[in-house]
């Protein structure tokens, strides 16, 4: 079924989620590739490029994916779940959206610090919305770096729980949105 | 009293004159930027790529029936570096370049004047950049001093050449740009 039940993610959700942490691991392998290339590199500024606007199109996703949230019931935790763990993964999953958005607002600020709108492949531009901070490409690229660790690691967390559940407690946390 | 009096004032007096005729301080006018240091580099081999440092400050002292008695200071803050390119400037400030965050300031302090004649003249000094100090010479000259309005204003330009091996700048930028070459524009106010 396309919506959630009670008991389940619907596909609508479950193809959310899988397009996330695949486009995501892109983006922060591809980020982290980049920043190292030479200048002589063929894909010094090709690879940016790309990992802008895949950035900007995943943006718009988040967006929709938020909204798509809200108006979908949510499936219910698994009963093997304590009341720490209940507390811990309402938070991680906030707090995994919350990152999200972080890294893509200042992920944004990092090539338009100088007035010049993001082009999202060939199909449209971004606008700037000028500078905020006189060294903001290099501020907001660090905190688009920290940041990105710390989705990667929330992320990372975010799995083996699921492992955990899965293959230790034997419920159906994973079966949910799998 | 006034036996004592005269004697200082003639002092005083003969001091202030001769003080006109000392080296004069000025102060380079960044507060009404009428001062650049500009830097142009090739890209590629292709073109010329330029830019500035915004942000620096120096002072100068002048005279011009002695050339030789001048002398100069200049503090660039490195992370003032703009190449009208965000992405650019933020690859120029990391320690594959500029290393701002290690070395924030760049300074020059000149050690001689040599006078050509004409307003013209070659500055030797040390310029201290990216962690290493190294004599270099400006070709420079003088564009006119004199008054304008309220104040006393003495304007200079200068050209050289930074290889930027000399300097242990990590990464290339091509065969075609080894060097870096600074244009320099300065006016300054006397004090």
């Amino acid at each position: 079924m396309l919506r959630n039940t009670k008991s389940s993610y619907g596909l609508i959700a479950k193809s959310f989620h899988w397009l996330s942490a695949v486009t995501i691991l892109a983006l922060f392998i591809s980020g982290i590739w980049m920043t190292d290339l030479d200048y002589e590199h063929f894909w010094y500024d090709y690879a940016a490029h790309y990992h802008e606007s895949v950035g900007v199109l995943f943006a718009i996703f988040v967006i929709f994916r938020l909204l798509w949230r809200q108006i979908n019931i949510k499936p219910n935790f698994s009963e093997t779940l304590s009341v720490v763990e209940l507390k811990a993964a309402k938070l991680a999953h906030n707090l995994l959206y919350l990152l999200c958005i972080m890294i893509i607002i200042t992920g944004y600020l990092i090539p338009t610090a100088d007035n010049r709108g993001l082009d999202v492949f060939t199909w449209f531009t971004v606008p700037s919305l000028g500078s905020f901070h006189h060294q903001q490409a290099d501020f907001s690229g660090k905190a688009h770096y920290l940041l990105s660790w710390g989705l990667i690691t929330l992320s990372f967390i975010h799995a083996l729980a699921a492992c955990k559940h899965h293959f230790i407690d034997n419920d159906n946390t994973l079966k949910k949105i799998l | 009293m006034k036996k004592i009096l005269m004697p200082i004032l003639a002092a005083g007096s003969i001091l202030a004159f001769s003080a006109s005729a000392l080296s004069a301080d000025y102060i380079i006018d960044t507060k009404g930027a009428h001062a650049s240091i500009n830097f142009k580099i090739k890209h590629a081999g292709f073109s010329w790529l330029t830019g500035r440092f915004n942000n620096f400050d120096g002072r100068f002292s002048y005279d011009k029936s002695d050339i030789s008695a001048s002398n100069i200071k200049v503090n660039i803050d490195t992370s003032s570096i703009d190449s009208n390119h965000a992405k650019r400037d933020k690859h120029l400030r990391s320690d594959d370049f500029l290393d701002v965050e290690k070395y924030p300031t760049a300074s020059f302090s000149s050690n001689k004047f040599i006078d050509k004649g004409n307003g013209k003249m070659e500055i030797i000094g040390d310029l201290t950049f990216h962690g290493v100090t190294k004599s270099i010479s400006i070709n420079a000259e003088k564009i006119a001093e004199g008054n304008r309005k309220d104040k006393y204003l003495a304007g200079f330009s200068g050209t050289t050449e930074l290889i930027l091996k000399d300097f242990n700048i990590k990464k290339s930028l091509g065969a075609a740009s080894t060097s870096v070459y600074m244009d320099l524009h300065i006016e300054g106010i006397r004090q």
